[in-house]
Parts: C-alpha cells; sequence; structure tokens
C-alpha cells in the first residue's frame, strides 16, 4: 500500500507536478531565508541600520539641475523626486527629439535616391554598433571643450554658447499671460469640433475640406491674436555678461545637453529601423491595388499603407522609449542628475541606505516600465486586425 | 459600328535586358470577352498590368477608350478610373471593413458624398451575393469572400473595362465556383472583360475570344471553338495536352 | 510620382540602374548632387584629419610623441589633424589594462585561441567540427587558468585586468553563463506550473524593466551582504553576475520567440512516439527553437557587448574605463576626440560583425528551410 501512493506521487502527472512546485517553493523560501538572515547580520556587524526613516533626513548636498526647488537642507525624499522629475524630463525630451530624427531618417532609408538612402544607412550603423555611453560621453566632451564665457559662441543675438552651458533670455510671464495660455487651450479644443463638424459635412456631400490647414491656422493663429490683443505679456530676461559669469536668463546644462544628443542620436537610429521595416511590411499588392482603383499617391499613403504601417511600427517603437528611459540612467555618467545620480548615488553614499534605496530606486523604474507596457498592450489589442489572419 | 476600347500596337516591353513583350498587337471591342492563357512567364500579366499602367511598356502604343498610355499622370488617372482589376491575392485593405473597403474609391476618387457611396456599395455587395458581410473584415471571410469583395470593389467605381489577373488561382478548389458564377454572371451583362486564368471551362462558357501567349509573343488568337477544336499553332497544341487531361 | 512613371529606357542593366536609382527625376538629380557634395566635403574632412593630416608615432618634425605639447596639431594649430599617438602610448593598457606586461603573452594567447573556440559553435560546415566543438568546452579553463594563474603560472589578481581583456572577458563569459540560464528560463515561462511560470515571468519582467546600472550596483554593494564572511568576490565577479543575469533574461525572451514559433504537432508527434519531456525538449524542441531564434540571440549578445561599457560607472577599467583614465592624465589631456573615436571603432568592429553574422545567418535560414 506504501509504494503504491510513492509510485502514484512520482509518476501520476498532477502530484508529480504538485511536488516539484513544492520543492521549488521550499527551495527558493529557504534561499531567500538564508540570505536575508545572513543579511542582517552583515548589516549589524558593520553598524549599519535599516529602515526607510533616512528619507526624512537632510540630504547634505546640492542638486544643480533641478525642475523644482531644492537646496542642501531639504530630504532625501524630496532629492528622490528631484532625480525622478530630471529622469522623466530627460525622458521624455529624448524621446520626442528621438522620434523626429527616427521617422526622418526611416523615411529616407526608403528614399528612390541611393546615395540618400546610404549615407542614412552609415549614419544608422554606426550608431546602432557603438555603446550609447561612449557617444554620450563623446558629446559631453565635446560640450565641455566649447569657448569659455568669455569668447561665448553668439546666437540670434541673445543665445551664448559656451562650455557651462547654453545661456538663453528666461521668458517671464506677466499678468494677462494665462489668458493667452487659455485662449491655446480654447483653440485647440474648438478645432476638435471644427474636425468633427467639417468632416461629417465632408462625408454628406462628397467635397473635400482642407480640414488639417483650417485647424492648424486655428491653433497658430489664436493665440497669437490674444496675445496682442492683452498688451503683448511676455518679456525676456537675458543673460548679460558680469565679470566672469552671466547674470540673468537662464542656462542649459552641458550634462543635459550631452545627454539629449546622446540618448536621442542613438535611439533615433533603431527608431529609424523601426519605422523603414513598418512601411516595407505593407505589402506590395496593397499600394497597387489601391492605384488600379484610381487613389492619388498622397491619399495611397494616408489611407492604406501608413494605418497598416503604424500597427507594426508601434510595439516596437515603445520597446525604443522604454530603452531610452532607462538609458537615461546613465546621466550618472556625466554627472547628469537623474534619480541614479542622485538619489541612487549620493543619497546612498551618504546614508549607507544600499537596500532600501536600490529598493525604490528599481521599483521605480519597474513601475516606468510597467505602466508603458501596459498601456502598450492596450493599444495594441484594440488594433489587431480582426479575422484569423 | 462596335467601339475598340482597348487598343496594343507593337507593344514591347523589356525588364533590363529581358525581353518579357514581343511585338504585341490587340485590338478590344467593347463588351468582348477575352481569356488569356499560357505557360507563367509567357508575359500574360504583364501584358494586362500594361494595361491600367501597374507597368510601363517601352515601345508602341496602347489606347484605352482613345486615351494614350503615356507617362502623362492625368491619362493614367483617367484610365485607372474607367478600368477595374481583380488580383490574384484579392490584396483586400485589412485594416478597413469589408463595406468601407469598397466605398473607399467611390468617396475619395469620385469624390461622393459617404452615404451615397454605401449604398452603392451594398448594392454591388447584394450582386456578388455577401451582403451579409458588410461590417466583418477581410480576415474573416473566407478565400472566395475576399475575391468576391475584390470584384465588388472594383466594379464601385463603374468601369467599362475589367481585368482580371489569374483570379482564382489563390483559392481552394471550393471556392473557385462561386467566384466563377460572379464573373460569368458580369460576362452576361455585357463587361469587356479580359481574363488570365488557367480555368478552361469557364473559358469555353464565357469567352468569346482566346488568346495563347507564350515567351512575351500572342502565339494564337481564335474563338473557343477553334482554339480548343482546332488549335494551328505546335505549342498551343501542347500546352492545352499538358492542361487539359490531368 | 509613380514608379511605374520611371522607364527602363536601355537594355543595359548598369544604365538602368543608375537612371532609377539616381537620375529618376529633376528632384533625384539634385538630391544625388546634393549627396555627393556632402560626401565630398564630410569625407574628406574625416579622412584628412584621420589620417592625412595625422600624426601617428611621430610629428611633422620627426619627433617621437611622448606628451600631447609634441602633438603637430598643437605646435601648429590648424594645420594638423588627430594626435594618434596617445593610442600608441597607451596601447598596452588598452588591451590589457594593468596587467604585468611580462605575463602579457598569456593574454595574447587567450585572444589568439578565442576564433577558434568559437568557430564550431557559429559555421556549421566547416571540417574537423566535432573537434571544434570540444575545444570549445575546453577552452574556459584554459582561459581561466592562462589569465589568472595557478601551477606553474604567477597569479595576476582580476583588479589588474582591464581595457579590451575586461571587455572581452565580460562579453564571453556573460554570454556563455547566460546561454543555459536564459534556455532553463525560456522553457520555465512556458511551463504549465504555476509556481514555475510565475518565479521566471516575474525574474524575467524584473530584470528587463530596470536599467543595468542598478543591477550592478546593486551586484556591487549588496552581494557583499548577502554572502558570509569570507566570501567576497572580487568586483569583476560581481558585475559579471550583474551582466550574466540581465542577459539572461532577454536571450530568455528571444528563445522563447523561438519555442513560439514551433508548431504543437511536433511536440504532440514526439509523445505519440512515447518520448519523456525532457526528451522531446531537448531532441525535438530546442534544436529547431534556437535555430530559429538565432538572429535575435546575437542581437541581445550585440547588446551586452555595448553594455559591458557600464562597469566603468562601478570602477571597473573596460575599455572605455582606460579611454578615460588615459585622459585624465596631465600627459595626454584634450585628446577625446582621439581616444572615443579609436573606442568606437573597436566596437563597431566587434558588434558590426556579429550583425553581419546575424545577417549572414537569416540568410542560411531561409534558404535551409525553403
Amino acid at each position: 500500500m506504501q509504494t503504491n501512493f510513492l509510485r502514484k506521487l512520482i509518476f501520476d502527472e498532477k502530484s508529480r507536478s504538485l511536488l516539484i512546485q513544492t520543492l521549488v517553493i521550499g527551495l527558493f523560501a529557504l534561499l531567500i531565508y538564508l540570505i536575508a538572515q545572513q543579511t542582517a547580520y552583515n548589516l549589524e556587524k558593520r553598524g549599519i541600520s535599516s529602515g526607510f526613516d533616512f528619507l526624512h533626513v537632510a540630504a547634505g548636498y546640492d542638486i544643480s539641475i533641478r525642475l523644482i526647488p531644492f537646496t542642501s537642507e531639504d530630504t532625501h525624499l524630496r532629492a528622490y523626486f528631484v532625480g525622478l522629475l530630471n529622469t522623466l524630463m530627460i525622458a521624455i525630451c529624448g524621446c520626442f527629439l528621438a522620434t523626429i530624427i527616427g521617422f526622418l531618417v526611416g523615411v529616407i532609408r526608403l528614399s528612390s535616391n541611393w546615395l540618400f538612402r546610404n549615407i542614412a544607412y552609415v549614419y544608422v550603423e554606426f550608431t546602432r554598433n557603438v555603446p550609447v555611453l561612449v557617444q554620450i560621453i563623446l558629446y559631453y566632451s565635446i560640450l565641455l571643450h566649447l569657448p569659455k564665457i568669455k569668447q561665448a559662441i553668439v546666437l540670434f543675438d541673445s543665445f551664448y554658447l559656451t562650455n557651462r552651458g547654453l545661456f538663453s533670455p528666461q521668458p517671464i510671464f506677466k499678468d494677462g499671460f494665462s489668458i493667452v495660455a487659455w485662449s491655446l487651450v480654447i483653440a485647440i479644443v474648438v478645432s476638435f469640433f471644427v474636425k468633427r463638424f467639417l468632416k461629417s459635412k465632408q462625408e454628406a456631400s462628397g467635397k473635400q475640406y482642407p480640414i488639417f490647414l483650417i485647424n492648424s491656422a486655428i491653433i497658430i493663429f489664436t493665440p497669437i491674436i490674444f496675445y496682442y490683443i492683452m498688451g503683448m505679456p511676455l518679456e525676456f530676461d537675458s543673460p548679460v555678461l558680469k565679470g566672469f559669469n552671466f547674470k540673468g536668463g537662464m542656462v542649459i546644462r552641458p550634462e543635459f545637453m550631452g545627454m539629449l544628443f546622446g540618448l536621442s542620436i542613438y535611439t533615433a537610429a533603431f527608431i529609424s529601423e523601426t519605422v523603414r521595416s513598418g512601411i516595407i511590411s505593407v505589402s506590395k499588392g496593397q499600394r497597387e491595388a489601391s492605384q488600379a482603383l484610381g487613389l492619388k499617391s498622397n491619399l495611397i499613403m494616408r489611407l492604406i499603407i501608413i494605418p497598416q504601417a503604424l500597427r507594426v511600427i508601434i510595439p516596437p517603437l515603445t520597446s525604443q522609449y522604454l530603452n531610452l528611459t532607462k538609458n537615461s540612467s546613465l546621466g550618472i555618467a556625466i554627472g547628469y542628475a537623474d534619480l541614479v545620480h542622485g538619489f541612487g548615488g549620493i543619497s546612498l553614499n551618504q546614508t549607507g541606505r544600499a537596500i532600501e534605496i536600490m529598493l525604490i530606486v528599481m521599483l521605480t523604474y519597474l513601475t516606468i516600465s510597467l505602466t508603458i507596457s501596459f498601456f502598450m498592450n492596450i493599444y495594441n489589442k484594440s488594433v489587431q486586425f480582426k479575422g484569423n489572419a | 459600328m462596335i467601339e475598340q476600347v482597348i487598343q496594343l500596337e507593337k507593344v514591347n516591353k523589356w525588364y533590363d535586358d529581358f525581353h518579357v513583350l514581343k511585338d504585341i498587337d490587340l485590338t478590344v471591342q467593347k463588351g468582348q470577352r477575352i481569356v488569356i492563357c499560357g505557360p507563367s512567364g509567357s508575359g500574360k500579366s504583364t501584358m494586362i498590368r500594361c494595361i491600367n499602367r501597374l507597368e510601363a511598356h517601352q515601345e508602341g502604343k496602347i489606347v484605352v477608350h482613345g486615351t494614350e498610355l503615356t507617362n502623362d499622370l492625368k491619362n493614367i488617372d483617367l484610365i485607372r478610373k474607367n478600368v477595374g482589376m481583380v488580383f490574384q491575392q484579392f490584396n483586400l485593405f485589412p485594416h478597413l471593413s469589408v463595406l468601407d473597403n469598397i466605398a473607399l474609391a467611390p468617396i475619395w476618387v469620385k469624390k461622393m458624398p459617404k452615404k451615397e457611396a454605401e449604398e452603392i456599395a451594398m448594392s454591388y455587395l447584394e450582386k456578388v451575393k455577401i451582403p451579409e458581410q458588410a461590417e466583418k473584415f477581410p480576415g474573416q471571410l473566407s478565400g472566395g469572400q475576399q475575391q468576391r469583395v475584390a470584384i465588388a470593389r472594383s466594379l464601385a467605381m463603374n468601369p467599362d473595362i475589367m481585368l482580371f489577373d489569374e483570379p482564382t488561382s489563390a483559392l481552394d478548389p471550393e471556392m473557385i465556383k462561386e467566384v466563377l458564377d460572379v464573373m460569368i454572371q458580369l460576362a452576361e451583362e455585357g463587361m469587356t472583360m479580359l481574363v488570365v486564368t488557367h480555368e478552361m471551362g469557364f473559358a469555353k462558357t464565357v469567352a468569346d475570344q482566346m488568346i495563347f501567349m507564350d515567351e512575351g509573343r500572342i502565339v494564337e488568337q481564335a474563338k473557343p471553338d477553334e482554339f480548343f477544336n482546332n488549335p494551328k499553332s505546335d505549342r498551343t497544341k501542347l500546352f492545352l495536352s499538358q492542361i487539359l487531361n490531368h | 510620382m509613380s514608379s511605374t512613371a520611371i522607364q527602363n529606357i536601355s537594355h543595359n542593366k548598369y544604365y538602368n540602374w543608375l537612371i532609377r536609382n539616381l537620375f529618376s527625376s529633376w528632384v533625384n538629380t539634385l538630391l544625388t548632387i546634393i549627396a555627393l557634395i556632402f560626401i565630398y566635403q564630410v569625407g574628406s574632412f574625416c579622412l584628412n584629419w584621420a589620417i592625412f593630416a595625422a600624426d601617428f608615432r611621430y610629428n611633422f618634425q620627426g619627433e617621437l610623441i611622448t606628451d600631447r605639447g609634441l602633438c603637430s596639431k598643437n605646435i601648429m594649430p590648424g594645420e594638423y589633424g588627430a594626435c594618434w599617438a596617445i593610442i600608441y602610448a597607451r596601447w598596452d593598457q588598452f588591451m590589457y589594462g594593468l596587467y604585468p606586461i611580462e605575463e602579457a603573452w598569456r593574454v595574447n594567447l587567450v585572444y589568439a585561441l578565442l576564433p577558434l573556440a568559437i568557430i564550431g559553435i557559429l559555421f556549421d560546415k566547416i571540417p574537423f567540427r566535432k573537434y571544434f566543438i570540444y575545444f570549445t568546452f575546453v577552452y574556459p579553463f584554459i582561459a581561466y587558468f592562462m589569465l589568472y594563474g595557478g601551477p606553474g603560472l604567477s597569479v595576476v589578481g582580476t583588479n589588474k585586468w582591464g581595457g579590451l581583456l575586461v571587455t572581452l572577458f565580460l562579453g564571453v563569459t556573460g554570454i556563455g553563463l547566460a546561454f543555459p540560464l536564459s534556455i532553463l528560463l525560456a522553457l520555465g515561462r512556458r511551463s504549465k506550473m504555476p509556481i514555475i511560470k510565475s518565479l521566471c515571468v516575474v525574474f524575467i519582467e524584473f530584470i528587463r524593466g530596470v536599467p543595468l546600472i542598478t543591477l550592478l550596483f546593486t551586484a556591487n554593494v549588496m552581494l557583499p551582504l548577502f554572502l558570509p564572511d569570507g566570501v567576497n568576490p572580487d568586483n569583476l565577479l560581481r558585475a559579471l553576475v550583474a551582466v550574466t543575469l540581465f542577459q539572461s533574461a532577454y536571450m530568455a525572451e528571444a528563445i522563447r520567440g523561438g519555442l513560439q514559433a514551433i508548431p504543437r504537432g511536433q511536440v504532440e508527434a514526439a509523445q505519440s512516439l512515447g518520448l519523456s519531456y525532457w526528451q522531446t525538449t531537448r531532441k525535438i524542441v530546442l534544436p529547431q527553437a534556437l535555430k530559429i531564434a538565432i538572429p535575435p540571440i546575437v542581437n541581445t549578445c550585440i547588446g551586452l557587448f555595448k553594455d559591458t561599457s557600464l562597469v566603468l560607472i562601478i570602477g571597473l577599467f573596460d575599455l572605455l574605463g582606460i579611454g578615460r583614465a588615459a585622459l585624465a592624465d596631465m600627459t595626454w589631456t584634450k585628446l577625446y576626440y582621439e581616444v572615443y573615436v579609436f573606442i568606437s571603432l573597436v566596437f563597431f568592429i566587434f558588434c558590426f560583425g556579429m550583425s553581419r553574422y546575424s545577417l549572414y545567418l537569416e540568410k542560411k535560414l531561409k534558404t535551409d528551410n525553403s
């Protein structure tokens, strides 16, 4: 009777899988337990305390690039937020720039001109096969060797390019500017309604209206008109050279610019390949069928090729955005104050709470990744071609 | 006086140095149903694709409905509005519903109001006997249904001439009949048709001219009776024996 | 302009190609001219800077360059190009790091044997392939012994390893160790047992959701905390752990793609023949899946190779780290173009080579299977 039971345990599929899983979970739990034990022992031995109370202790360091006010007397928790905002800022700017460059290069790679196609190809291959860190450091080095402040390169009379950054006029919003801003918001809302109205008129009569042009005009001219109505409530505080530095205005630091160029140019190479293969993936027959029906080139692109290409482009495009966001953590190599550099670096060194800090940092990135993936999956499901194809 | 709707005069085409169409002379009259057959690589598809300028010929003259086919884009557009084409691979637009597939060209090329275009689309969908599929997407239809939608899509533009490039070659055998039935109906209604196909049963039923092409040339052109029972050229005889006896 | 408007005018395919690709229309011709001008300007500038007006070892006066002050471009500004002397001067460091020079022959031997070690796995039509594959399994032991030392050879600690040695070590070892782990992860993720599947999914998604730098930090700072006294892995080993885990997650996803492409019918056929799970996996599923997945796998390997440059952030001196150190030296500072262009070139050669191999494989797969 006993051997029968044992037999059953090992050879019956269900109980066997249960047995294996129990073993695995058991081993795993044991491993976690051992590690936790050892870690607690080691921490005590080195006199490192643990816990998250350090978040409310003053950080004791400055952060040069920041979107919200921060001094060395602010807490580590606030340092975390400054770092997070810096990470998001470079990620958003980087993704934006990379998309523009990437789409442009992708289209050039499909050009009918062999030379243009291959110049773009050389760019893509060189950029993709060199580590992004090397490129970031290279651009940063170049920016650091720009002329000193006293010999700044002047652009458009009010921008100064120096080795300490790009000094530019800072916009100062006077009273009444909020009205201009609201007029832009209202213009955008109005343009949605205009689009719907004109589209239904178009469907009803067949007559084509230049919807895009009309809406662009609305969005561009409304704020401009209001700007003048309100008496031009915008001033610029221009940087003025006083002694060894500029007073006034604002400065875009070389750390930020180095990260921006490095990340964008690198990621754009990958995006261009994604765009190119997306457009190629639309079969030749689609274009031929459209031509046979008499559709003109620009309509073929708009109605047939691009909608199908986008379905193929968007998933890998999103993963490129994720990669760029993760690569922004390299800011520590050139001193860009992102999350890993400040909170993950300096705070960690000062408080010694390596485990807690690393956990927070990794969970932050994980959250960003999972959020973007989640939304991408929803989008992906909604645009699948219905059917079994 | 019977109208000549398509004229090909001494048409020659090369792909680099490969001579794919050699001195093609062909006249198509209004209402004629011409079936073109021949071994693969003989240039049959290339020839009809030249008629709506999906391929360009280098020598010779092609005139469709009085308009000559040249590089002039206006002429090409005019011709494409009046010539419909059905492809071997259907080439339906997968991201649009069946109804939208058919209504697309009338809306954007003929600038029709959407309602009117959709009514026309439904009527053609009924004509090919699948009106219930209007809101489905191409991926949800069988091959035979997809090809019928493709035919309806071309018909919705009200063409005077219909070109068929091996319309049933990509279909499973049990679906070939439903497509051929639609084509037979079209023929009975007097549509001018050029059909590249291997379906000889269809040819015998519908065609009033048979053309055999081989190696870029029109080798034989005759009425179906003569063509099948008394072919003149040896090559035609060989081809017919291969295709009719399996 | 519709493509059908472009005509093949002549029967010569070269002439036709020229017309189609370069001169098909006025716009195209204009673009060709712009492109030619651009290539000429940029190309001549780069060639000039890098080769024709550059110093290699000696400057324009014939002196050996031992210091940036002796570079031609610093003596006569504006007339000369790159000063490659820094690469020559620091060549040993770029290649070996701080490895003692008299023992450098050991590293050279390891470098020389590396192609022999991988040729068996990369190409399947070479003669004596069986022996090459045996060597592939023996190589890691030989290499480790050569590099680290032991009986008969003096010990060279890993803190002395640097430059290309570290880059290749991390890359090759990382890939080699990650490969079996990634197979297990990929199979585990497809397992029907929920515990195993969840563990694998959590591991893979976690690793893929965080930047490599955080893993390197974690390994660097936290590994000593997890391990008992006396077990103190050196820096290079810690980085290796992080890199291996990172690579295994990405490779596992690539392999999973290959596994998904195998039709269920294969497994069903094997089962109906009486093969067990492991037999089916080993003999039927994996060989086919790996074949399909090799292009994306090579992609992850290229990514890994580039990512080894991140170890400079935790204080290890890989190729990039040595470059930065060279620039920090007062003798050579400010020659950053030369150093980074050189490093870029080295990486480019390896990575581009790998991507060409991947293209070769894709072509081979297409012709094999069709």
